[in-house]
């Protein structure tokens, strides 16, 4: 045992000193073999990143959400609608909810301003997502002023800034209480925006919202495990359009490797024709080769994950984003929540390591087969 | 039976059965003992170089036993056949065959790498190797920097490496001027003198008719010559 | 259709896993024919580079094997949400009739590689070669598996329909199914948990002594075969109520959620690779030649399977203690306190 790795430790240190007298002949191909993990990576932590992030804002979604249609549009619903769809067996709980985009000029960004009808914030309070007290400057205890749509000036107190696990949901939250929203977007009192449906029974969910459908015509009803798997599929399809066409990428790469590997310089030959002469047996000269292979692969790997992983969640992603754009679509603007998922890292390395060394391995054994006599006659 | 390496009716033929078929070697028999110096002589194309790689069990022969100890070699599987070849035999080559870009001494140690022993253990021999050859101060040198017969003698050193019983070398000499050929010739003399079998080829007169050679074989189109 | 990126990770894996087993038939075939390591002619020689090529090649292409299972079960696992009705991966492996078949012929060549990885191994440890021709059966004997498996991929992941309504574990363990899952689920607890832990006990203690001894891999193997579907049983009958502290869920995938702390990794981890120590060490007993075994042979031999029951014994010690810690600290009681 200690012989071998005392022999591999001998061979990795050859190799290095290999890769390092062929610098100029093995960096090309690690450049090209780093921007194929870049390209791999990126994709796969940008869609992965909007997977959570999608996950973590429907996590806050109700199983069951009722929208009211009027002329095809959404329209407030009224509390003796949610009276309507009343008891219904299996449902725990139905909830109006109040919920309104506004618009502030003065930083020009949307807030969502919601009522909380659960341990609210007090009278003249608010609790603003962390992406609202960045934009607006302000901490807790300050006073946000706000002009109601309908002319008068609103200021409520910061009473508290709170952050979620995704940025999504917290960056343009505005809660409050449900009179000030009442006041404040100047609505009915008996309107609310939608209604929220607590499930009981995870496998009931699509008779509750047959139920509610019939009881309620003209309304629409969407159930969170449809969005998810929506959004799920879409994200999936997408990102393996484009790794399915990365791989192309991968394919060629490694016809690349296996002829740079294929083709090995006179000198790289003779090399290994005196270790073979001196003693190497060909299993020696193929490990050393096999060393040589996992260290360019490392290397490549560890420096095209961590360019990815700057380019998508410090630049978030401007080189595959556009490609996928159907998601820039669907949020206009957040921070991705850095996250590296060990799966992905298997199937990132599936897909480059694995095809590369496979490329390599045929040239170097033929390399290894070198006759060992070969030095003794025809050297010059 | 005190003969170390025997070797019983070789033939070496190159590329057999094709149209620029060629024996290298007829029907060689020979052996050598322990504690010799011995001189392969023959003309360009004699089959000198043929007889020591399939002595040194770098090449197979076409037909014909190679026996090591007693032991049958000549149809070991490879990995067994680099066994026996890092254990018995050193090699020096006569364009020295030194990897340029690597120190001396990382070229003295590299046929150690694959017996698996300590870093420092083969560290410290290879430096113990090139100090007795007064290489000492030129260890971490870069090969290509140095002269021919510093050269040399890193390659000698490197035939030592594993303390093989036997010294192989191809027209040693061939680039030497004659100071350093008197050189080589003393140091294979001193190898002799530890015990170890030294075998060499040549048509150098320096060295063919030097009085220290124990045994002289004269070579001529693969055949031994009285 | 899917088209998820772990699922052409798996293609590429079982696709080139299939190419390299068939294009070393050739090679495979010749050496069961030809193989002499003493006659040193030309065509052995060649015989024996291209091994060092096929073994390397292998090698490789098998070592992916076991990590393609874990990513197999992750991605059915993971795509249970495409699914209605799906909730884990029984659900998205229920979705065509190729799923679990798939699974199946995977963890079959999972098994199969690793035989042939330890082969591999003590073979080449040994400068003899002596176990190339075994090794070779083995490599044939793979082909079939490795392109079952490869084809019954491409099946189950082109016959990916989102919109098949698939049932999950909830209906695959009622009652009013009448599959072997349903006889497992209810066999008593009172029953199975005894039955389940001295089987598991006994193939420890046969590992042990084959630790100890070096030789009787055939015997471990014997008890690695009773042992692995007892202890898959033991999953399904009582271990996964435990697990979810329900006494109605007995589920073998839904614990590999993160929702359990992917506990269900470690579990099938433990018990696959004592399985698959065991049956390694009995199939290194089987084809070892026993009749003038070289010395490298001689040494090797009785080396690896001490290595190979020592991580059985590891295996199925720590399956035993995972397995009582689960049902003692369980929130659920079963056996009563009587
Ligand atoms: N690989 C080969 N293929 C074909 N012919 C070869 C090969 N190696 C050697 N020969 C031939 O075998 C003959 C003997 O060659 P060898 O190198 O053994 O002679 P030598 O005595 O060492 O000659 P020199 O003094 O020039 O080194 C030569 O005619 C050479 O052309
Ligand atoms: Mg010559």
């Amino acid at each position: 045992m200690h012989a071998w790795i005392n022999r591999q430790s001998l061979l990795v240190d050859y190799t290095l000193s290999a890769l390092a007298r062929h610098a100029g002949r093995n960096l090309a191909i690690l450049a090209v073999y780093s921007c194929l993990v870049f390209v791999l990576a990126s994709t796969m932590l940008f869609s992965d990143a909007l997977r959570r992030e999608s996950r973590a804002l429907l996590s806050h979604s109700p199983d069951v959400l009722i929208q009211k249609l009027s002329a095809g549009r959404h329209a407030f619903l009224t509390a003796a609608d949610v009276e309507r769809i009343g008891p219904l067996r299996g449902v725990s709980r139905i909830e109006g909810r109040r919920w309104g985009y506004f618009y502030d000029p003065a930083v020009r960004a949307n807030y969502t301003l919601m009522a909380v009808a659960s341990d609210p914030p007090a009278r003249g309070s608010i609790r603003v997502g962390e992406g609202v007290a960045r934009l607006s400057g302000l901490a807790k205890g300050n006073a946000l002023a706000l002009r109601s749509p309908e002319g008068p000036l609103h200021v409520f107190t910061i009473e508290g800034v709170f952050r979620e696990e995704s940025s999504l949901v917290s960056t343009d939250l505005v809660l409050m209480h449900p009179e000030d929203w009442i006041e404040f977007f100047q609505v009915a009192s008996d309107l609310c925006t939608d209604a929220a449906v607590t499930v009981v029974n995870p496998a009931e969910v699509r008779n509750v919202a047959r139920k509610v459908a019939e009881r309620l015509p003209g309304s629409r009803v969407v159930l969170k495990e449809e969005i998810l798997r929506t959004y799920d599929s879409l994200f999936d399809w997408r990102e393996g359009l484009l790794l399915a066409l990365a791989s192309l990428l991968a394919a060629s790469f490694a016809v690349l490797a296996w002829n740079k590997a294929s083709g090995l310089a006179a000198d790289e030959r003779r090399e290994i024709g005196i270790l073979k002469a001196i003693g190497w047996d060909t299993r020696d000269v193929l490990t050393m080769k096999l060393w040589e292979g996992a260290l360019v692969s490392g290397c490549a790997f560890g420096t095209g994950l961590l360019a990815a992983w700057i380019h998508v969640f410090h630049f978030r992603a401007p080189l595959v984003a556009p490609v996928l754009a159907g998601w820039s679509v669907l949020y206009p603007r957040f921070d991705l929540t850095p996250s590296l998922d060990p799966w992905m890292l298997l199937t990132l390395s599936f897909l480059t390591i694995f095809p590369y060394t496979l490329a390599t391995l045929v040239p170097a054994w033929k390399a290894a087969i070198t006759d060992p006599d070969a030095v003794m006659r025809g050297s010059e | 039976m005190n003969s170390f390496i025997e070797l019983e009716a070789i033939r070496k033929v190159f590329h057999e059965g094709e149209h620029n078929e060629f024996t290298a070697l007829r029907d060689v028999s020979l052996s050598f003992s322990r504690g010799s110096l011995t001189v392969l002589s023959g003309p360009s194309g004699s089959g000198k170089t043929s007889l020591l790689t399939v002595l040194g069990c770098l090449s197979r022969p076409t037909e014909g036993r190679v026996k090591v100890e007693g032991e049958l070699v000549s149809n070991l599987p490879e990995p067994l056949l680099a066994v026996v070849r890092r254990r018995t035999f050193g090699f020096v080559f006569q364009q020295f065959q030194l990897i340029p870009g690597l120190s001396a001494l990382t070229n003295v140690v590299l046929p150690a790498y694959p017996t698996g022993k300590p870093h420092r253990v083969i560290v410290d021999r290879g430096l113990a190797l090139l100090s007795h050859l007064s290489l000492g101060r030129l260890a971490h040198e870069r090969v290509e920097r140095l002269s021919g017969g510093e050269q040399q003698r890193v390659a000698i050193a490197r035939a030592l490496i594993n303390d093989p019983p036997v010294i192989l070398a191809d027209e040693p000499t061939a680039n030497l001027d004659s100071a350093l050929s008197s050189a080589f010739l003393q140091t294979a003399r001193e190898l002799r003198d530890e015990g170890r079998t030294v075998i060499l080829s040549s048509h150098d007169p320096r060295i063919c008719d030097a009085p220290e050679i124990d045994r002289r074989i004269r070579l001529l189109d693969g055949r031994i010559t009285p | 259709m899917i088209l998820d990126k772990s699922v052409l990770a798996l293609l590429l894996a079982s696709g080139a896993g299939a190419a390299g087993t068939l294009a070393a038939a050739p090679h495979a075939l010749a050496v069961l024919r030809r193989w002499d390591l003493s006659s040193g002619s030309a065509s052995q020689l060649r015989l024996e580079r291209m091994s060092t090529l096929v073994s390397t090649g292998m090698a490789l292409l098998l070592l992916v094997q076991a990590p393609a299972l874990l990513l197999f079960v992750a991605a059915a696992d993971g795509m249970a949400s495409h699914f209605v009705g799906a909730m884990c991966a029984i659900g998205s492996l229920k979705v065509n009739p190729f799923g679990f078949p798939a699974l199946i012929t995977q963890i079959a060549a999972f098994f199969g590689t690793l035989i042939w990885l330890v082969l591999n191994a003590v073979d080449g440890g040994c400068r003899d070669y002596p176990l190339t021709r075994a090794k070779h059966g083995v490599l044939v004997a793979l082909i079939p598996l490795m392109a079952a498996s490869f084809g019954l991929e491409i099946a189950y992941f082109s016959g990916l329909d989102a919109s098949v309504i698939t049932s999950c574990c909830g209906s695959l363990f009622s009652s009013d199914s009448s599959k072997v899952a349903n006889d497992l689920a209810s066999l008593p607890v009172r029953m199975a948990i005894p039955i389940y832990f001295v089987v598991l006990a006994t193939a420890a203690a046969v590992a042990a002594v084959t630790a100890w001894r070096g030789r009787g891999g055939i015997w471990l193997g014997l008890a690695g075969v009773v042992a692995f579907p007892v202890g898959l049983a033991g999953i399904v009958s009582f271990l996964s109520l435990y697990v979810y502290e329900d006494p109605l869920h007995h589920c073998p995938f839904c614990f590999l959620k993160p929702e359990y702390g992917y506990r269900g990794y470690a579990f099938y981890g433990i018990l696959f690779v004592a399985t698959a120590a065991a049956v390694s060490a009995a199939a290194l007993g089987l084809l070892s030649p026993r009749e003038n075994a070289s010395r490298d042979l001689q040494e090797r031999v009785p080396r690896a399977t001490r290595t190979l029951g020592l991580v059985a014994l590891a295996g199925y010690l720590s399956t035993v203690a995972v397995s009582g810690w689960q049902v003692l600290a369980s929130g659920l009681k079963l056996l009563g306190d009587a």
